[in-house]
């Protein structure tokens, strides 16, 4: 976990070492609110074996929750949080419970389809601005006090729950539940075999994910005041599956590892060359290619 | 007289044309060890497969402690105290050898939908599992992740496992399969050592093994048992000798 630590040491640090303007803040909590979003997605990669291609949806049902409350003018946190997280868990658990039942290829299909299907939902809610998307009134408030809006209050509120997510993930995994659920993923009919059925270990896991991606959706919504149904698109569902694979399965600090690596890469590169995804996309095969065991492993190997 | 611990009767799976478990019927009672032999292909692992419930049989019923188990799945009869090894090694490489023994104590011992505290520092998930991994001669190798051992080692643990969900009937297929000949005294001195204690099905291919372990032997050729017995009179057994021991010694 130490490279992890780092890292989020070096997040809380940052607004007062020359990060602190709104440039910068923006681009860190977009590093925060995706790693967030990988971490839940390296729970089901690597921790359950579950090749999710649907990741986004989650994420993004959590931000169409606030939309759907902001527009009822409903904006606390005790209303949003709750229902984003329970409206994602409960699309979790629906759907994992069909798309559990195959696995390797078929399951990449299946989370696949069933992203598309709340991706095409979302494009089809003339209400809430249909593929224009929809611009908050305001961001979420917390007891009726509009913190949110102090960006630096924000940045932390980021931060703490990245740290808290990493660190429930941590405890999750080593409890009784995470050790049926790693070994389900390494061996099956092993963990069969001494009494344990995988699947509603599976899906419990699936649904955990779901409610937290929720969570981290109403963030996304949050730092750009805005929400549309590109969010929920398969291409950001490839983009976590890539930061958690990037970062390594070894360990699940790879998620923030390298979601923080991807987003950086894009970044930069993005500055050097208006034509940076040709330059980034060979990247990616390369790294995939010559970091086995992703970014976490480099850091073992030494 | 005591229903057996195990019960298989009529017996029936069909690979294609090919009859491979043919109208089986054998009783496995409490204690000691009941081996299987038979030569290759004979079945003996489509009938280990269907009495730990990886495989579902066309016809016949299995029963076990008073319950029918055809059509129960793997996990469950797991859980009613029916543990397999497998042929061919089947451990958690990425776990030591203590926590593949402890995930075997964890599932009968309360939920595991359990989400906080740490598996790894449950006291009495890990001295159960440290037994069973001394009642093998593992224990030295407990923190050894499972992936490292040797391959005798890991039919050890394989062992070891099994023996830390405590059941009442040990399925062993071929738990001498790839040995090296100390890998294979040493396995034997382990067996010796539990009979008593679990009842066993072995199925073995090791005949001086079998003889030397087994109370009673049920011999399976072409999907059939043609002799169920204790070990002298199955090695008089003429039908036995020529459709197998004596194929085997010309070998
Ligand atoms: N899934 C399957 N589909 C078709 N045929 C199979 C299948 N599994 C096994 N068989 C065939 O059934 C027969 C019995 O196989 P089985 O593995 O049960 O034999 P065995 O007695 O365990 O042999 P060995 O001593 O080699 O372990 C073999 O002829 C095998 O080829
Ligand atoms: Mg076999």
């Amino acid at each position: 976990m130490r490279a992890a630590l780092i890292l989020l040491a070096a997040l809380a640090a940052a607004p007062f070492l020359g990060f602190g303007e709104g440039y910068s803040l923006t681009l860190l909590a977009r590093v925060m609110i995706l790693a967030m979003a990988a971490v839940s997605l390296w729970l089901l990669v690597g921790g359950g074996g579950m090749v999710s291609l649907g990741h986004a949806a989650l994420l993004g049902i959590g931000a169409y929750a606030v939309v759907v409350l902001d527009d009822a003018r409903i904006t606390d946190a005790a209303v949003v949080v709750p229902v984003a997280m329970g409206a994602a868990g409960l699309f979790a658990l629906v759907t994992g419970a069909v798309a559990i039942r195959t696995s390797g290829v078929q399951f990449i299909m299946i989370t696949l389809a069933f992203g598309q299907m709340a991706f095409f939902t979302a494009s089809s809610l003339a209400a809430y601005g249909g593929d224009d998307g929809y611009t908050l009134y305001g961001r979420t408030t917390v007891l009726g006090q509009r913190w949110l809006e102090d960006r630096l209050a924000f940045h932390y509120l980021c931060l703490g729950l990245l740290a808290l997510t990493l660190f429930g993930g941590h405890v999750l995994l080593g409890s009784r539940f995470g050790r049926v659920l790693r070994a389900a993923r390494e061996n099956p009919l092993r963990a069969e075999a001494v009494g344990f059925r995988p699947y509603p270990y599976q899906l419990v896991a699936y649904s955990i994910a779901g409610a937290v991606a929720g969570l981290t959706g109403v963030l996304l919504a949050n730092a750009a005041e805005f929400v549309a149904p590109s969010y929920l698109a398969w291409q950001r569902s490839g983009d976590l599956l890539f930061m958690v694979i990037l970062g390594g399965l070894g360990s699940l600090q790879g998620a923030v590892l390298g979601a923080v690596a991807f987003v950086l890469l894009e970044e930069w590169l993005g500055h050097i060359t208006e034509h940076w995804r040709l330059i980034f996309g060979p990247l990616l095969v390369l790294s995939v290619l010559f970091m086995k065991g992703g970014l976490v492993g480099m850091l073992r190997r030494g | 007289m005591a229903e057996p611990l195990l019960a298989v009767a009529g017996l029936r799976k069909r690979f294609g044309g090919l009859a491979v478990t043919d109208d089986v019927t054998f009783s496995v009672a409490e204690g000691g060890i009941h081996a299987v032999i038979g030569p290759n292909g004979a079945g003996k692992t489509t009938l280990i497969h269907q009495l730990s419930g990886t495989l579902r049989p066309d016809a016949g019923s299995i029963r076990f402690g008073g319950r029918e188990l055809v059509g129960m799945g793997l996990a469950r009869r797991a859980r009613l105290g029916l543990a397999r090894s497998f042929q061919i090694t089947s451990v958690l490489a990425g776990f030591s050898a203590l926590e593949n023994a402890a995930l075997a104590v964890q599932a009968r011992s309360g939920p595991s939908f359990r989400f906080f505290r740490a598996a790894a520092a449950e006291r009495a998930l890990n001295d159960q599992a440290m037994t069973a991994l001394e009642q093998v001669g593992l224990g030295a190798r407990a923190g050894v992740l499972a992936g490292r051992l040797s391959h005798g080692e890991k039919r050890q643990l394989e062992l070891a496992i099994a023996l830390a969900m405590q059941p009442r009937l040990l399925l062993l297929d071929e738990p001498l399969a790839g040995a090296g000949p100390e890998e294979t005294e040493r396995l034997i001195g382990i067996l010796l050592g539990l009979k008593g204690t679990y009842t066993i099905l072995l199925v073995e291919h090791d005949m001086q093994a079998v003889f030397a372990l087994a109370d009673r032997i049920s011999v399976l050729v072409y999907g059939r048992v043609i002799a169920t017995d204790g070990p002298e009179a199955i090695r008089a057994d003429p039908a036995v000798r020529a459709a197998y021991l004596g194929e085997d010694e010309a070998a």
